[in-house]
């Protein structure tokens, strides 16, 4: 028997949570001037920062330049002081680049890519801090990054991880000690409003049986998450709006 | 709500981590009261209509508790008096960090609806969660979270009383001072009406009657300084093992030492028992001694006075000869303590209240209780738990839990062993019993769609008789001139118990059918063991098949598993199944084919055996039952056939033919079976006896093991050999299961049977292990779907564990069930007996009597003090008296009673008879002397 039980008896889990309830999550965007659009996103102690320039023109070799299509450039990175142990982190190592990837094979499925041609957009994010779940982080302050940035999306592109716990009770945004203590994990990228998924990823084998489970929970996660972003998004609107005048709808300015 | 914890931990390498936790604060908690409607509904046992009576309160109040109360005084928790408790989270938790049985005790009240116990979560509650200071310790903080959920309480519902129990008396004191009404478990089940079957159950650290008395043992180390020794190499950490001979001694099995640090004194051994994770001290070399050779009993009636001085000093007398010293130490501190709880009896010859309890297991101490009920609990079995050893003590203390019944009677005997090997032997619930199939059972088309059809091919059973659990049925027959179809057709228990039902829980967590003599406790509930699954004679059962395709030679050419329908023809003992074979008039098909198999199986054995299979030996013995008292009538080894052989060849063929085609299937989660390689410092017993007797044991190989078993015999000594073969077993390791994707793949071998992959998959009725086996095997060739738990190694690797757990046990169970059962068929008895010397000790010689499978101790003279006579040899491992001489392995004739003085505690008696011995042996007694005598003792009785 495993020491930790996830789930305990009481039915919540080690920080607190039930079983399909996401950790906090709270999010800004505009945090940075310099590029074009950027944000900040908390999801419980993972913490992300993400900046996009663009679209701008091809830099480097003008041959990578498509006709019909804008070019992706993402780029993933984590704080020395980001975990609980220090580590260097060099730039570009295998994990990175898978991460970087994979992000740009999630945006790639939102951004309506064939409205720049000849042209770029970079896509820079940063982990401050990981507690588990690094990846859906990256994606969701991308896609705030990418709506700061004015960039035509389809629709929101958001990330979410699920689990199953010791009672084959799935359970979903899971936590680092989850991760270490706990079986597979499930990371699931999906367009919320259609339901497609756009990326998958295990890191185990799912027995067949629970798969559906952890699928259905993930993706339900995936619709919460775009709620909040949503939200978040409407406020930021509002913001913006308020000082400059042409937002002035008289709603009223939730925080 | 949100917060976070920050806290400090060291990692593996010893790196000063830091680790932020998050810790999310609710507002939907539930308090558990029906009248309350501040707080959203859940499901709560708590029940207005449960009136706790106390006389130290007016009104009916709600029970909170400390968990120094939970881990001290589950046994009064369990009794059915107290009512509408909150079990605090805090607590909860607490308790399950600190000891897991009792957490689980607790859970199993918890749920029990009819006892009003409630769970509140406190810690994650918004009105009464704490943050933890940066100087307080967790004990502290854990303190002032109950007691900020009292008075959280008290507020939330102020028509109702809250009291708090705890043992901690600075706590009790704050809580009184904050107004919450605090009172000790002792103060408060002293005023409840009818309390004295609850007065004796409570633990008591500390006794007044002795509470002045002088301190006897030393102080052990506290954590800190047990966690700083063990770091700085002065101290070592070890599980202690008590001996079973010998009461003042005891070893420690250390990691970084190749032997084991013997611990030897009462002052050294420091309140150890056996079990208990200890802290140990080793000595400077010119202390060491070798394990002594004496066998002591703790045989003190009267807890004042001692002889324990005087058998000390004789322990230390002991010439410490040069050459077999062992490192030698002391314990200094308790890292965990081990206890459970004991089955024993009182100890005669003490008044008041305060009394001795032995334990039936020698290695345990005597433990001094508190009991209002002496004269009544003086004949029943007892069950007792250890509380508390001060170090003013001489025992330690503890406190009565039940009573299990009559001593002697064979209902309170077998559940004592049972209790004492941790056997779960209650009923079968209801909810298990719910996953039945309904009677009547019939076979349905669809069944006979995805079964292949056998039934009407011979199959026949061979079994010991009386068996009711037939799970393995046999056939064999010729498929062209050179070709035979051999099958082996196991019932398919699998298709019966599925997967995440109470029945499988149920069996997995009792992972194997025990037999004690009279008394079979089932994995399986019994409409299954011995109706449904029991491959009866003549009726239609579903079976699992391996069939095989063999040559004249038995060269396996072909093998295939499927589920299949039989019908056995018949049901055999291996008796009739010989006298089958060996009646030549027989030549029906049944005949034919058994005697096909009967010599397949000659070739496979003789296979096996030049792989370097071993052939072991153990003294097993039937015990003939009266079929109407119950009592035993007759003892007599184990008679053996050749279709015993026979039967067990094919067996071990399935189990490996099925543990090949599993493990190609599934790599990482087969469950297999691995006998691993006894270490060679544990053979060394049989090569010291094989070199006093003039033989060469080859230790290399098991095969060269085998061979030279094989060689070492005498002519003179016929069962001289089979004693080598029960030494040669006793030095083995235990097989285990494990589950394959834990182990390296050269670490999956049987030593035993000599063979590289190995399973159980013959007797799914009563070992788990195979029904586990099943299930993967009907997945491998498409019967069944998996199923998440099947194929997570980590999960098997946790059944495996509770399997080889309960497997032991229940071997343990089983022996200790022989044993008693050969004391109750002597008692009264006086007899002669030929037998064998195992071993010589310093005082006793061990003799094994192979009629009775006995094995009893001789004492070389009156206990403690020895006969001069006898010199002892330990080089040599010889006593000499006069000429004649005393090896291992030697015969001599004993003769054998009990000695019922002490009616609580019966011991064989061993006198020697043969070869004559002045002044200490008895003369041969004659039949009829032996005849007349029995009768008399009878009479005196």
């Amino acid at each position: 028997m495993s020491k930790k039980e996830l789930i305990s008896k009481v039915g919540l889990r080690l920080d607190g949570r039930r079983a399909d309830e996401l950790r906090r999550i709270r999010c800004k965007l505009g945090v940075f001037s310099e590029p074009d659009g950027s944000a900040y996103i908390e999801q419980g102690l993972t913490k992300v920062l993400a900046a996009v320039y663009g679209p701008h023109q091809v830099r480097g070799s003008r041959l990578k330049a498509q006709a019909d299509a804008v070019i992706i450039n993402c780029q993933f990175s984590m704080a020395v002081f980001s975990t609980s142990e220090r580590k260097k982190r060099p730039r570009g190592d295998r994990k990175s680049t898978e991460m970087s990837l994979h992000l740009r094979q999630a945006l790639l499925a939102a951004i309506e890519v064939e409205k720049y041609p000849w042209s770029q957009i970079d896509i820079y994010v940063e982990v401050l801090h990981a507690d588990g779940g690094i990846f859906p982080a990256c994606v969701n302050a991308a896609t705030l990054a990418l709506i700061d940035a004015g960039i035509p999306l389809k629709e929101y592109v958001c990330a979410c991880t699920a689990s199953v716990a010791n009672n084959n009770q799935p359970m979903v945004d899971i936590s680092h000690e989850e991760e270490i203590l706990g079986g597979p994990t499930l990371t699931i990228v999906a367009l919320p409003m259609c339901e497609k998924i756009v990326l998958m990823e295990m890191s185990r084998r799912f027995h067949l049986d629970h798969l559906q489970l952890v699928l259905e929970k993930a993706l339900e996660g995936c619709k919460n998450t775009k709620n909040i972003l949503d939200q978040a998004v409407h406020n930021h609107i509002i913001d913006v709006g308020a000082s400059t005048g042409w937002a002035s709808t008289g709603e009223k300015v939730k925080r | 709500m949100h917060t976070t914890k920050v806290f400090l931990k060291r990692n593996k390498i010893g790196n000063y981590l830091k680790h932020a936790r998050e810790h999310y604060i609710r507002d939907d908690i539930y308090c558990g009261f029906e009248s309350c409607d501040k707080c959203i509904r859940a499901s709560s046992n708590l029940s207005s209509k449960h009136v706790n009576k106390c006389e130290l309160f007016q009104k009916n109040h709600y029970l909170i508790l400390d968990t120094n109360v939970i881990l001290d005084q589950i046994d009064v928790l369990e009794e059915d008096v107290l009512g509408n408790v909150i079990i605090l989270n805090t607590v909860l938790k607490e308790v399950k960090h600190r000891n897991m049985p009792i957490y689980k005790r607790l859970i199993s009240i918890i749920e029990n609806g009819s006892r009003h116990f409630y769970i509140f979560i406190n810690d994650y509650h918004k009105d009464t969660y704490l943050k933890q200071e940066t100087t307080e310790l967790v004990n502290d903080y854990n303190d002032r979270c109950i007691r900020k959920a009292c008075s959280w309480y008290a507020k939330h519902i102020p028509s109702e009383n809250f009291v708090l129990l705890t043992e901690d008396k600075d706590n009790r004191l704050i809580a009184q001072n904050e107004g919450i009404s605090s009172y000790s478990i002792v103060e408060y089940v002293q005023n409840l009406p009818k309390n004295t079957n609850l007065m004796d159950k409570l633990a008591k650290k500390e006794y007044q009657e002795k509470l002045n008395a002088a301190d006897i043992f030393p102080p052990h180390l506290t954590m800190l300084e047990i966690d700083g020794g063990i770091k700085a190499g002065r101290l070592y950490q070890g599980t202690f093992r008590a001996s079973r001979d010998n009461f003042l001694e005891g070893s420690v099995n250390i990691e970084s030492f190749e032997d084991d640090i013997i611990i030897r004194g009462y002052n050294n051994l420091n309140r150890v028992i056996d079990g208990d994770l200890v802290a140990v001290q080793v000595f400077e070399k010119d202390h060491w001694v070798s394990p002594s050779e004496l066998v002591l009993e703790d045989d003190t009636i009267n807890a004042l006075d001692d002889n324990l001085e005087k058998k000390e000093l004789e322990l230390s007398k002991q010439p410490a000869s040069k050459k077999n010293i062992k490192p030698t130490g002391k314990v200094v501190g308790i890292i965990k303590r081990k206890w459970r709880q004991y089955c024993g009896i009182l100890q005669e010859g003490s008044a008041g209240v305060y009394h001795l309890f032995v334990p039936a297991d020698k290695k345990i101490p005597k433990i001094r209780i508190e009991t209002r009920q002496a004269e009544t609990l003086k004949s029943q079995k007892i069950i007792v738990a250890i509380d508390s050893w001060p170090r003013n003590s001489r025992y330690p203390n503890g406190h009565f839990v039940r009573a299990l019944g009559k001593i002697g009677d064979m209902k309170t005997e077998n559940e004592v062993i049972l209790l004492e090997h941790d056997v779960p032997h209650s009923q079968f619930s209801e909810e298990v019993l719910n996953c039945l199939p309904k009677l009547p059972w019939a076979i349905t088309e669809e069944d006979e769609k995805v079964r292949v059809d056998l039934r009407s091919i011979d199959i026949c059973s061979v079994d010991p008789p009386g068996c009711t659990d037939i799970d393995d049925a046999l056939h064999c027959r010729p498929i062209d001139d050179n070709k035979l179809e051999v099958g082996v057709h196991i019932a398919d228990v699998s298709h019966f118990i599925r997967p995440y039902t109470a029945l499988d829980e149920e069996a997995a967590a009792r992972s194997t059918t025990v037999y004690l003599v009279n008394k079979r406790i089932d994995m399986v509930p019994d409409l299954l063991s011995s109706n449904l699954c029991s491959l009866r004679g003549g009726e239609e059962r579903f079976a699992f098949s391996c069939i095989w395709e063999m040559d004249h030679n038995a060269n396996i050419l072909h093998t295939r598993f499927h589920k299949s329908i039989i019908k056995s023809k018949r049901a055999m003992t291996y008796e009739e199944a010989q006298l089958t074979v060996d009646d030549k008039s027989q030549t029906g098909s049944l005949a034919q084919s058994l005697r096909n198999l009967n010599k397949l199986a000659k070739l496979l054995k003789m296979r096996r055996m030049d792989n370097g299979a071993l052939v072991l030996a153990s003294p097993e013995v039937k015990i003939m039952m009266d079929s109407e008292t119950h009592d035993p009538i007759d003892v007599e080894v184990k008679k053996l056939f050749e279709t015993n052989s026979m039967v067990e060849e094919f067996m071990l063929l399935a189990n490996i033919s099925v543990a090949e085609k599993i493990l190609s299937d599934f790599p990482d989660c087969a469950v297999l079976r691995r006998h691993p390689e006894p270490p060679a410092i544990n053979l060394e017993p049989l090569v010291k006896a094989g070199k006093h007797l003039g033989f060469e044991m080859n230790m290399e190989s098991g095969k060269k093991l085998a061979e030279s078993l094989d060689k070492a015999a005498r002519d003179d000594n016929p069962y001289l050999n089979t004693m080598l073969r029960i030494l040669a077993t006793r030095c083995m390791l235990q097989a285990v299961y494990f589950a394959s994707g834990t182990l390296q793949k050269y670490e999956y071998f049987h030593y035993g049977l000599a063979v590289p992959l190995y399973t159980h998959f013959t007797s799914p009725i009563r070992r788990y292990a195979d029904i586990l086996v099943h299930r993967l095997l009907a997945i491998s060739c498409h019967a069944d779907a998996t199923y998440p738990d099947l194929m997570d190694k980590k999960k098997t690797a946790e059944l495996c564990h509770n399997m080889n757990y309960r497997h032991r046990m229940a071997q343990y169970a089983g022996r200790a069930s022989v044993a008693l059962n050969t004391h109750l068929f002597f008692k009264g008895k006086i007899q002669d007996e030929k037998g064998y010397i195992l071993y010589v000790r310093k005082n006793a010689l061990q003799v094994l009597i192979p009629k009775y499978g006995l094995e009893c101790t001789l004492y070389l003279g009156k206990k403690d003090q020895k006969l001069d006579i006898f010199t002892y040899n330990e080089e040599n491992q010889t006593q000499t008296c006069g000429d004649i001489v005393f090896h291992a392995f030697d015969p001599v004739t004993i003769r054998l009673s009990i000695d019922s003085k002490n009616i609580q505690h019966e011991k064989f008696v061993l006198q020697l008879v043969h070869p004559s011995v002045e002044g200490f042996s008895v003369p041969p007694l004659d039949a009829e002397m032996a005849e007349q005598e029995v009768p008399q003792k009878k009479r005196k009785k």
